[in-house]
């Protein structure tokens, strides 16, 4: 369960201030798929970092899984996002001297499991994207569309309450960008919440509801 | 956690070998300095400790120049070993005289001592008897050498019951003494010693006679200080406390001059290669900095997905130190190697001395965490939006 009560944002660009977010009202049930769809500049990506954990509101509460976020130390905050939130983004964000198999597992590391239960918790994700076989691959060497495979996986081998996408298909054709949103519905209907933010808007449609952003406010759309 | 950092830091270390291998050359080079100097240092103090020691440490020589009309007869010598401080006595004039036999001639110390020397100056006979009692009071012409006399100018070692010249007079070899393998003989300047009774001295110069201007004197026990004020303290009383009159040359003295400046030049020497050590730990500072800004992806990635900010800053900081420790490492066993190669080539013999080995341990550990902790800090404090945004 997501809520965002009142959420404002506001950063300094060259000492001008740009308000990201104001008074910004959200609901997400617990298993729901939402898609956030907005022009560049509308507050998206701030809608993000707040949601992911990776930045804190300057004002108004924001609590996930019933448990507001707030007062949180930086530590504080990577843990939650450890543990809760699963993120898939635009440009995959695998980190290239490292195997598909080492990044699913990293998260794990940090969520210190044991290393035979990560090596069961890698494998189990690697098989749903359908790239255990190719497990030992860097980044370089697979294509746009399973590295966000290997990142899916990633997101999924933490078992988080929160799916979070950045336009996971922005860097990929059609074709794969399908397959992607494909592993999204078969995601949502193990009962996963997901929240995927894109400005496409065949890929938002796709989801449950659509949450339409504009400088800074969001707007609820049902489909 | 800590072997996961380990593991981490390992892969990125090997990912970049030369760059990390050249970071690595500046500790290496540092620690090699470090241990090589201070053991060279060592070993050479070692040596000559060794020399002086030989030279007779539980010892102290005295040289009278006025004796205010109380001489020190050769028979009033034993007057200072009735304190219990003192052991031995024997007279130590010496002269320089000319040495020959049918084989060669050489200029030789000779020394009038009594029977006593020998053991005051620990000396060892390889064949042959030392000077006895029955020699100085016949006044026999008889004379104890050394193994480079007997070598050098009679030709061979076993010379026992031969003669050779000394100034000109036939003197019996009855003694050989053992070849002394310290450098003492170099340091004192004559490597061809003889020793005769010094009744037969007084014969054979003319600045020699019964008045004793020169003895050394066996300590019993270590005190060196204490028996040299208590020697002065008799002189003095015989002298009309006249300071100038003699001169006491106390051997452990110059043991701890020479300790005192081989210290001195052991900590200079240290002092240098450790200015390379912290020029090495500037260089990893440099390079983990580098590292740091290009890797701030990764650093984003792995905030997102749940490092926090201690769990950067050791994986950075483990990586610093296993720079250093693996550079120490390298070091250690190159100046090892470096030593080995030495012994073979030199006569001293050098070691490797665990205390400095301990010493570039600590000192690449502390250069590691020191030079390590600002890039690990500055990769923790990594905004994670930003750091996943740069490219």
């Amino acid at each position: 369960m997501i809520i965002f009560q009142n959420i404002s944002k506001t950063y300094q660009i060259g000492g001008e201030e740009v308000h990201a977010l104001s008074h910004a009202n959200i609901h997400i049930r617990p298993e729901e798929f939402v898609s956030i769809i907005g022009p560049s500049g509308s507050g998206k990506s701030t809608m993000m970092t707040i949601m992911g954990c990776l930045d804190t509101p300057d004002e108004g509460q924001y609590i996930l899984d019933g448990q507001p976020i707030e007062h949180y130390t930086e530590s504080d905050l990577a843990r939650i996002r450890n543990r809760k939130i699963g993120f898939i983004f635009q440009s995959f964000h695998l980190i290239g001297n490292m195997s598909a198999e080492e990044n699913v597992e990293l998260p794990l590391i940090y969520q210190k499991l044991s290393a035979r239960e990560r090596k069961e918790r890698v494998k189990e994700s690697l098989n749903k994207v359908g790239l255990y076989k190719r497990r030992s691959h860097k980044p370089s060497q697979l294509s746009g569309g399973q590295q966000q495979r290997v990142a899916i996986a990633r997101a999924m081998a933490s078992e988080p309450s929160l799916y979070l996408a950045d336009e996971p298909t922005g860097n990929l054709d059609s074709n794969t960008g399908y397959q992607i949103m494909s592993l999204f519905h078969e995601l949502h209907e193990q009962g996963n919440t997901i929240v995927l933010i894109t400005h496409d808007e065949s890929v938002a449609s796709q989801a449950e509801r659509s949450i339409r952003m504009k400088d800074g406010y969001a707007k609820e759309v049902a489909v | 956690m800590i072997a996961q950092s380990l593991k981490m830091a390992l892969k990125s270390i090997l990912s970049n070998k030369l760059r990390s291998f050249l970071t690595m050359l500046g500790i290496i080079i540092g620690v090699v300095s470090l241990v090589v100097l201070v053991s060279l240092v060592n070993g050479a103090t070692g040596s000559i400790t060794d020399s002086i020691n030989a030279l007779g440490n539980d010892m102290l020589n005295a040289t009278i120049s006025d004796d205010h009309n109380h001489p020190v007869k050769l028979s009033e010598l034993s007057e200072f070993t009735e304190d219990d401080m003192f052991e031995y006595i024997a007279p130590s004039t010496a002269s320089n005289v000319a040495a020959s036999s049918t084989y060669a001639e050489e200029t030789v110390q000779i020394t009038g001592t009594t029977a006593a020397y020998m053991d005051i100056h620990g000396l060892k006979l390889q064949q042959g008897r030392f000077l006895m009692k029955p020699d100085l009071d016949n006044h026999s012409n008889v004379a104890v050498i050394n193994a480079d006399l007997a070598t050098d100018v009679m030709g061979r070692n076993d010379v026992v019951g031969e003669s050779i010249k000394l100034d000109g007079k036939k003197f019996l070899i009855v003694g050989v003494l053992e070849e002394d393998d310290s450098s003492s003989g170099a340091m004192t300047g004559n490597t061809y010693t003889a020793l005769i009774p010094y009744t037969s001295l007084i014969r054979l110069s003319e600045n020699v006679n019964l008045n004793v201007t020169s003895f050394c004197i066996s300590v019993n026990g270590n005190d060196m200080d204490a028996a040299e004020d208590r020697l002065e303290t008799m002189l003095l009383e015989r002298f009309e406390q006249d300071e100038d009159a003699f001169s006491i040359f106390n051997q452990s003295a110059i043991a701890e001059a020479m300790d005192s400046v081989t210290g001195t030049l052991a900590l200079l020497l240290g002092g240098i290669a450790g200015i390379s050590l912290l020029v090495g730990g500037i260089g990893i500072m440099n390079i983990m900095l580098v590292s740091v800004t290009e890797r701030t992806r990764e650093i984003g990635i792995r905030k997102a997905v749940g490092a926090g900010r201690g769990t950067i800053m050791m994986q950075f900081l483990i990586e610093a130190l296993v720079i250093s420790m693996l550079g120490c490492l390298i070091g250690i066993t190159v100046s090892w190697i470096t030593i080995e190669r030495i012994n073979i080539v030199g006569d001293v013999n050098y070691s490797l001395s665990s205390k400095v080995v301990l010493l570039s341990i600590t000192f690449s550990v502390g250069i590691g965490v020191l030079f390590g902790i600002y890039p690990a800090n500055k990769a923790a404090k990594k905004n994670p939006i930003e750091a996943l945004r740069y490219n």
